[in-house]
């Protein structure tokens, strides 16, 4: 089987796969997305929905300032609005430490030059969060954040890619990758593929192909926990985000309550399940309770986890590979890829179309791996 | 009963497959706890039948009285017993299980080395236009309003679907003094043609002469309406009647309770969950766990005894309760397996005698497509509000499976769990994408299989681990 016509195989088929595709097709390139299982199906699908740029390692803030614009007008990007709701997101602090913590990271962005996290004392902070326990002494808010709603998100952005051409093959999976003269083969369990640029989009499965390519990367494989209650009334518009412990807590648009934050599940990487940890998720429920006492009554009744990659600094890897030609990457986005997943894409496709982005990349470069030794 | 930390076998269900199962491995010196949601042993079969204020014998009759011998077996036994106790969550840690459940509202955390999940049946969904009208239920809900309170339907019944357990419950209660005004039989005119194949083995079971019986009754209680092909209920509101299609014509008939019933299927949410392989069972179109014929699934450690894992009724899951114990004994080391095969061969014949016929049962009864797989407005997913159609214009802007119509239509993501619309939701896409309900799957389904409060699930014990816990939130 030929890519049929398409320059560019896009291995993985999650938001930031689906974003290439999509940006590629707007510069003209076609492009072939190939997903082992169906779009959206770990992570991409079934995250959190946040659209934050509040608590970004400092690397990532370029990124993170420029997808939120596009956020903004994400409708004019894919057609849809992905259920973005711009309410804010909001860090808080329970005591003096984390307040201190807070203010003097609000100082150092301001210092280098960014206004998007301010310090809200606590009568701001319970205005905007009222069901907040009054133990909160005040917060770091990024007003323009939000959420958005993740599976229809990527959804969109693979819709839009198609209607403009892009080729997805779902449940094919990659079986290897080769050089042959100036192209790249890609044998899948559908057939072998040619094309002229790979990118790697692979996600928690990526590490198998920069093995192949040569560049072994330190990846994790993990499954933030997720939690879901009932509907209730609303009572709560900002993601309110923990600092001293873990947590990520929002209610979204039909009522129902969503606790995050990081307490990970076992992850089987080869069967692609995960198993939930139900002491870590009565550790996230104790800080749910605490923080906010109309959630004591609340009616847990699904509990889940989205697989994904997460590299030992905690920052993607974006960009070209240092030991191949025409290959790119864009994963390990440590389990804040999803408000990433506009730009990167655009990235992906300004580096394949101009061999450069006019965001700063280098703090992702595969590079800083060089020298890992391969599992 | 408080609950040890630790069991050899924890049996899940106390139905019969679950009663026998315990009785069985407790009699082997295991370690064993039965744990059951309802307050009194019995399942939906023999429900309430320690409690049941109907005493008189003939109304639930002699079938149900059955599992008096039963439950006074599973008494005598000295099997822990846990009842009012709700299975959330059964995760493996190392070598054992870890099972999450709730009583009287507090959770805890136990460990057991070997599972028996002996969870039952539910009854088929049954989506026709009006269903979610108050006013219809379905005829199982009903029955265990007689059987553990002794209530019946006060004014004009009407009984609609189809299967033995619909005449069951037609005779439990005309018998309780009800008054049914009608059943609408939608078993498919000409379908006996088509399974005469199977009847002489059906004539042979222990089945026939009830069944015979049980039909000739229900035609002298009350009209009986065979070959139904549409049903809906109507009313503004509230149920005011129903109305019906047979050989093409339409008819209205008033009704203040109309009682659904298609039959019953496995009940696969903790066995989905935990992640024991399933396939589709065409011949009772159902999604049905696969095990051995020990009741052994995919999982080392997890068996299913009785209707949980295939339709086979109450007699057979006793048998089948019984060689899961078996299974699981033998699993721990503590049956040799030429003592297991020995002590297999009693079971095992009563199995087959209990099995025999049901091929005829499930081809005759297995209902029409048109109530398996809805059109237009009608309700599909009851928690979410849901229609067919909404399912249908969903599949074909792309989406292939019911994993992806949640994400589109949160179809199944409701309290229920998908209980309600799982199995229509499948059929629904499969027929639209002219592909088989097989190759469409099932949803993944998650913990908590029951739904469980934020506080009960923050009172549980911590660990150094969860003490420690690493902090991703960064500064």
């Amino acid at each position: 089987m030929s890519a049929a016509g398409a320059d560019v195989v896009i291995i993985g088929g999650g938001l930031h796969g689906c974003s290439a595709a999509l940006h590629l097709a707007r510069a003209g390139v076609r492009a072939l997305v190939v997903e082992k299982n169906y779009v959206g199906r770990h992570a991409s699908g079934v995250n959190a929905g946040g659209v934050r740029t509040l608590a970004r390692n400092e690397a990532e803030i370029p990124l993170a300032l420029a997808a939120l614009e596009l956020w903004h007008h994400i409708g004019e990007l894919v057609d849809d609005d992905c259920g973005f709701e711009s309410f804010g997101q909001i860090r808080v602090a329970e005591n003096a430490a984390d307040a201190a913590a807070l203010q003097q990271r609000e100082a150092r962005l301001q210092a280098l030059g960014y206004s998007h996290e301010r310090w809200i004392a606590a009568d701001e902070l319970f205005l905007r969060v009222p069901a907040l326990s009054r133990h909160c002494v005040g917060g770091l808010i990024a007003l323009r954040d939000g959420a958005a709603l993740p599976y229809r998100t990527t959804a969109a952005f693979r819709r839009k890619a198609e209607n403009l051409g892009q080729i997805f093959l779902e449940g094919t999976r990659v079986l290897g990758i080769r050089r042959e003269g100036n192209s790249w083969v890609v044998d899948t369990s559908a057939g072998t593929l040619s094309c002229r640029v790979l990118v790697n989009c692979a996600g928690a499965w990526a590490d198998a192909i920069c093995a192949a390519l040569g560049e072994p990367v330190p990846l994790e494989a993990i499954g933030p926990m997720m939690l879901v209650t009932l509907r209730m009334p609303r009572f709560l518009e900002p993601v309110v985000l923990g600092t001293g412990r873990p947590l990520s807590f929002k209610q979204t648009a039909e009522g129902t309550v969503l606790i995050g934050g990081g307490r990970l599940s076992r992850v089987d990487r080869g069967l692609e399940t995960t198993e939930l940890d139900f002491r870590e998720l009565a550790a996230s429920a104790r800080t749910v309770r605490e923080l906010f006492p109309v959630m004591r009554g609340a009616v847990i009744h699904r509990g889940w986890a989205g697989i994904e990659a997460r590299m030992p600094d905690e920052i993607p890897v974006i960009g070209p590979s240092s030991t191949a030609p025409d290959v790119f990457h864009a994963f390990g986005f440590s389990a804040h890829g999803f408000e990433l997943g506009p730009i990167v894409g655009r990235i992906t496709a300004e580096l394949i179309t101009t061999g450069a982005s006019a965001l700063p990349i280098a703090p992702f470069s595969i590079r800083r791996f060089a020298g890992h030794a391969p599992d | 009963m408080t609950l040890a930390s630790r069991y050899d076998i924890l049996v899940i269900g106390a139905g019969p497959a679950g009663l026998a199962a315990a009785a069985e491995s407790v009699a082997m010196g295991l370690r064993v706890a039965l744990v059951d949601e309802q307050g009194a042993p019995g399942g939906q079969i023999y429900r309430a039948i320690t409690t049941t204020p109907v005493q008189q014998r003939d109304v639930l009759g002699a079938d149900y009285w059955y599992g008096e011998k039963l439950v006074a077996a599973f008494e005598r036994s000295g099997a822990g017993y846990s009842p009012r106790t709700t299975v959330w969550a059964v995760t493996r840690e190392a070598d054992e299980f870890q099972i999450g459940l709730s009583c009287d509202g507090g959770a805890q955390l136990i460990r057991a080395r070997q599972v028996i999940l002996a969870t039952g049946a539910q009854e088929r969904p049954f989506p026709i236009p009006g269903w979610t009208l108050p006013g219809v239920m379905t005829a199982g809900a009903a029955q265990i309003l007689l059987k553990s309170a002794g209530l019946v339907p006060g004014g004009t019944t009407v009984l609609a679907g189809s299967g033995p357990l619909l005449y069951l419950i037609a005779a439990q209660f005309t018998a309780a003094g009800a008054r049914v005004e009608c059943l609408l039989d939608t078993t498919p005119a000409g379908r006996w043609r088509d399974v005469l194949r199977h009847a002489p083995d059906f004539v042979a079971s222990p089945y026939a002469a009830k069944g015979w019986s049980m039909l000739r009754a229900a035609q002298r209680m009350m009209r009986i309406v065979k070959g139904v092909e549409q049903i809906s209920a109507i009313g503004a509101g509230k149920l005011d009647g129903v109305r019906f299609t047979t050989g093409g014509h339409t008819q209205d008939i008033p009704a203040d309770l109309l009682l659904l019933h298609q039959g019953v299927v496995p009940g696969i949410n903790l066995s989905n969950a935990i992640g024991c392989a399933h396939h589709w069972d065409a011949a009772q179109a159902c999604f049905t766990p696969t095990v051995d014929d020990w009741g052994a699934t995919s999982i080392p450690g997890i068996t299913i005894a009785g209707d949980a894992a295939g339709i086979a009724g109450a007699r057979s899951a006793e048998a089948r309760g019984t060689l899961a114990a078996l299974h699981a004994a033998s699993a721990l080391g503590h049956l040799r397996t030429a003592q297991r095969d020995a002590q297999a061969v009693a079971p095992r014949r009563e199995l087959e005698r209990w099995n025999r016929g049901r091929k005829f049962v499930d081809a005759l009864y297995l209902p029409a497509p048109e109530f398996r797989i809805p059109t237009g407005d009608t309700i599909v997913c009851r928690c979410e509000e849901v229609t067919a159609r909404q399912v249908t214009e969903t599949v074909a802007l792309g989406c292939t499976g019911p994993n992806q119509m949640k994400s589109f239509l949160r179809c199944g993501m409701g309290p229920c769990q998908g209980r309600l619309c799982g199995l229509t939701i499948t059929e629904l896409i499969a027929k639209e994408r002219g592909v088989s309900p097989a190759e469409t799957g099932y949803y993944r389904l998650r913990f908590p299989v029951k739904p469980i409060t934020l506080g009960e699930l923050a009172a549980l014990p911590q660990t150094d681990s969860s003490v420690d816990a690493v902090v991703r939130i960064k500064r």
